[in-house]
């Protein structure tokens, strides 16, 4: 619940305070919302699954961010930016379609 | 990277209808609040996560060249450089097509007044149009009547020679196709029988014409020798109104501008 309202808060404050995003951040920012939105769901998952551990999930949630803007950093620097992005972007979103998959069959059973 | 995932078969021990239920209360007692650090981490990192979303979609939104990676940013240059190529090569064409048509307007205007002027100037050597100006006025009076075609023609050459530029014998005009012939003490010209005494009008440069006919041994002569006198009267104003009707060449074709000439044996 606390978890939620904390989503909510930050998407407002978001919004509100318009922040500009650093240029050197802008290639990463979308690929570690995405790594992050991954996180949360394996979390989510995992509480369902009755074996969340928050030091895990917490760990999780900053190491996916981390090495997802490495790789596109790395991926930038070698110059092949645009393409490994998007293979990051495509394997975090299979990850979150199977987490959300299992999710649904938990929660709705089907 | 994230929770370790476990194996997707629910365990066998777990009954199947009352997963359901157990899920949701599982869900809910993790998501009660509870003031552990579990949940102020999660919440923690959720406003982090909700932050970076908000921002980020905005960024998105408003983002101009300045977010775009440098491949994009070359394609996109790529893109607009090649369609100001193409739009400058448009605005070439339809330039050049408005000078066309402008220039166009004014050259066959020009064209017209070229070819009305030809038209009045080869009507008057065609004998098609009257026609005025300085000449000399010959009348030869032949009581004897021994004046010939011959002399007629010769004086038409002289006068040409000295650059008549319109002739009239009688009431004939006297073309590039005029011919004169004798017949009975009658001398024709193109058919038309000439009353004596004869007048000849020319258009021309009326001092070079009189002396050109004055010339020793020149026609003048040559019709005093043949018993007749001719008056030459060099006028300002010579008024040519006899006219030719213009003829169709039956045979003669024009040779195509662009064509080579052919004279094609039609026997061998």
């Amino acid at each position: 619940m606390i978890p939620a309202i904390g989503l909510l808060v930050g998407i407002l404050a978001g919004l509100l305070l318009h922040p500009a995003v650093p240029v050197w951040l802008q290639p990463y920012l979308p690929i570690a919302v995405i790594a992050a939105l991954d996180a949360v769901f394996g979390g989510v998952r995992a509480v369902l699954d009755g074996i969340f551990v928050d030091k895990v999930f917490v760990v999780s949630f900053l190491s996916n961010v981390l090495v997802a803007a490495f790789i596109v950093f790395l991926g930038d620097q070698l110059g092949v930016g645009t393409q490994l992005s998007t293979g990051v972007v495509v394997v975090l979103g299979v990850r979150i379609f199977s987490n959300v998959a299992s999710i649904r069959r938990h929660l709705f059973k089907a | 990277m994230t929770e370790p995932t476990p194996p997707t078969s629910p365990p066998p021990s777990a009954p199947t209808p009352a997963r359901g239920s157990s899920s949701w209360r599982r869900l809910a007692r993790a998501g009660a609040p509870r003031s552990t650090k579990a949940q102020a981490l999660g919440a923690a990192l959720a406003l982090a996560l909700g932050f970076a979303i908000a921002t980020q979609i905005q960024q998105t939104q408003d983002s101009g060249l300045d977010s775009m990676r440098q491949d994009d940013l070359v394609r996109v240059l790529d893109d607009v450089s090649q369609r100001s190529t193409r739009l400058d090569q448009q605005v070439r064409e339809l330039q050049s097509q408005r000078d066309a048509l402008t220039t166009g307007a004014n050259t066959s205007q020009a064209a017209i007044d070229q070819a009305t002027k030809q038209l009045e100037s080869l009507r008057v050597l065609a004998g098609t149009a009257p026609a005025q100006g300085p000449g000399i006025k010959v009348t030869i009076s032949d009581p004897t009547q021994k004046v010939t075609a011959a002399m007629m023609l010769d004086l038409l050459q002289e006068l040409r020679d000295a650059g008549a530029e319109v002739v009239q014998y009688g009431a004939n005009r006297v073309v590039a196709s005029s011919w004169f012939s004798s017949s009975g003490g009658q001398i024709q010209v193109d058919g038309q029988p000439l009353t004596r005494p004869f007048t000849v009008l020319a258009i021309g440069d009326k001092a070079t014409m009189a002396s050109a006919l004055n010339i020793p041994g020149g026609i003048v002569e040559t019709l005093r020798r043949a018993d007749a006198t001719a008056g030459i009267e060099q006028l300002d104003t010579v008024r040519i109104d006899a006219l030719q009707s213009p003829r169709t060449p039956r045979y003669a074709q024009p040779v195509p501008e662009s064509g080579t000439p052919t004279s094609t044996p039609t026997t061998k």
